[in-house]
């Protein structure tokens, strides 16, 4: 009784992940699961197989979905993490007028429902008679995707010990050089997670790309489309395998970042960060 | 010299600034212009005519969706915190590698894509599955009762989809707490549920704000899980502008009903930050007495 009151907490923290891994597990099983109509039907009485891996890539239409989807979250990821951690540099080192408008213009979109952006980007491409596409996609996701990256290269800003730059300074080094060789590459693991975080959230996107997609087709669109026919296997399996790369992607990511934090010895002790900072730690 | 010094953060923000303004500033206010227009789509289209009516007239058509997603929205926020402050406690707890590798079993399950995920709840949930039987086992359930395409499936799913949004907050405001205090607490003689509420729940306070309203905001707006979990009797405000959008393409009322979302959101988000904030205020106050 003693060892379950101490315990409580961890037990439940157990069940607590338990319920947050279900879906995952259901998802991976029910790719092995074998099928009379090669769609999914949930149901394991069929025996499994491993049919659908072997075939993963079988489907014309979803790989082009796929495929779209990955080109997407590429372009959007690069374009919002470049220009994103100009705009946390700007606002962790400067005091400038204006700061707080901006800090507002970046708060804003996360704040805002996706369902209003997708929306009103559908206005504006409207009115202008815009052809849905491609671009029209890239540039919702950047425009969604720029926020977090921001948030979150700047928690890594925020944790910096600026000594090192004027050390760096100190011995000759030009601003240029002083960026280039002590500054880019100590917060770089922060815009490595940013990047991650965009292109997380980039080729999840379903509301935002439902608005603005035209005729082209994501692969959260395609699942979307197919869900009422019946959905082919295939798409577990393809999200199982998505899935295991990001897995390892944040460990690269998790463990990269605290290397440098080791190697640099700058540690983010007191983050007087916002709190929506935390992704950078994920 | 200085004045270029000066000019650098603009550089610096100009490109982010300038995207924003144009696909997310400028966006909104095409989205008023159409909120203000008559006519319809098939009979030469839509007309700027300061149209005022469509905003009571998307009130009064979608108060049902509109009530849902209020209650909705409000149980998954609720469940999702009862759900998030004990985990991250627990994880807040951990040392080290224990730390990483439960934050990071909790985040991933949100790298796979979010509509595959609420279509597997979808089979969880479904009438013949395990879940149910044991449900109905137990009598939680009646025998012939179900759980998908109840108003049920669909807060558990908005709870689900958006824990993380909880979660990290929370966890970030944890971690940050000084362990010192609740120990000088317990010296002083409080029980360990004085020193939770006195000291730990008001110290953690930031972080369950900006998690409820982190998870409140785009639960109100989601249609997805009430799509896939709903079925067709769940409807919130987001199917309605998205059918609006989409389907209908009555764009006015669409666009009015967007509007009419955000400014309920605003409303919501503005008294919750006063009484979350004076709270956070009088424990401030009661530090300095």
């Amino acid at each position: 009784m003693r060892w379950l009151r101490r315990n409580a907490l961890r037990i439940y923290a157990g069940l607590a992940v338990l319920y947050m891994l279900i879906p995952i597990v259901v998802i991976a099983v029910f790719s092995f699961a074998e099928t009379p109509k090669d769609k999914l039907n949930f149901a394991i009485s069929n025996g499994f197989t491993l049919e659908y891996w072997q075939h993963a890539f079988a489907i014309q239409e979803l790989n082009d979905a796929l495929r779209t989807s990955l080109e997407l979250a590429a372009l959007a990821t690069v374009i919002s993490t470049a220009i994103g951690t100009l705009m946390a540099l700007a606002l962790v080192r400067y005091d400038f007028f204006g700061r707080r408008a901006s800090n507002l213009l970046i708060i804003l979109p996360m704040a805002t429902p996706e369902i209003v952006m997708g929306a009103s980007l559908l206005s504006l491409f409207i009115f202008y008679s815009a052809p849905l596409g491609f671009t029209t996609l890239l540039i919702a996701h950047v425009m969604f995707c720029i926020s977090f990256v921001v948030v979150v290269v700047r928690s890594r800003l925020i944790g910096f010990d600026r000594s090192l730059e004027e050390a760096a300074r100190d011995l000759g080094a030009t601003p240029v050089q002083t960026f280039r060789y002590v500054t880019l590459p100590l917060i770089l693991p922060g815009v490595f997670a940013a990047a991650l975080l965009a292109f997380a959230l980039s080729i999840d996107d379903f509301v935002i790309s439902n608005f603005n997609s035209g005729t082209t087709v994501t692969f959260p669109l395609y699942v979307f489309g197919v869900a009422l026919r019946g959905i082919p296997v295939q798409v577990n399996a393809i999200a199982t395998m998505l899935f295991m790369v990001t897995a390892v992607a944040i460990l690269l990511v998790v463990w990269q970042q605290r290397r440098a934090e080791r190697m640099a010895s700058v540690k983010p002790e007191q983050e007087k960060t916002d709190v929506l900072a935390s992704p950078a730690r994920a | 010299m200085t004045i270029r010094r000066r000019l650098i953060p603009y550089w610096l923000l100009a490109p982010g600034a300038l995207w924003l303004l144009l696909f997310f500033v400028i966006p909104m206010g095409f989205m008023a212009q159409q909120a203000l227009e008559s006519g319809a789509l098939l009979t030469g289209g839509f007309t700027f005519t300061w149209e005022w009516s469509n905003f009571p007239d998307s009130l009064s058509g979608n108060s049902e969706q509109i009530v849902r997603s209020f209650y909705y929205a409000g149980a998954a926020t609720i469940l999702a915190l009862l759900i998030s402050y004990p985990l991250a406690y627990a994880i807040a707890q951990q040392s080290g590698r224990w730390r990483l590798l439960l934050l990071f079993a909790v985040i991933a399950p949100f790298f796979t894509t979010y509509l595959i995920r609420t279509i597997a709840w979808k089979t969880i949930l479904a009438d013949q599955s395990p879940v149910i039987d044991v449900l109905q086992y137990v009598h939680l359930l009646p025998d012939d009762g179900r759980v998908l395409a109840t108003s049920g499936a669909v807060i558990a799913g908005l709870t689900y989809n958006f824990l993380p949004f909880m979660i990290l907050p929370i966890y970030a405001s944890i971690e940050r707490l000084d362990m010192r205090l609740i120990e000088a607490a317990r010296d002083l003689y409080a029980s360990s549920t004085q020193a939770f509420l006195r000291v730990t729940l008001p110290m953690t306070a930031p972080g369950i704000v900006a998690g409820v309203l982190l998870t409140f905001i785009p639960a109100f707006g989601d249609y997805v899980n009430a799509t896939i979990l709903g079925g067709t009797h769940q409807n919130m405000i987001g199917n309605k502008i998205q059918s609006l959008f989409l389907v209908e393409r009555d764009y006015p009322e669409a666009a009015a009903l967007s509007f009419l979302m955000m400014a309920l959101i605003l409303a919501v988000v503005v008294v919750y930050i006063r009484l979350a904030g004076t709270e956070a205020f009088m424990g401030e106050e009661g530090e300095r007495a």
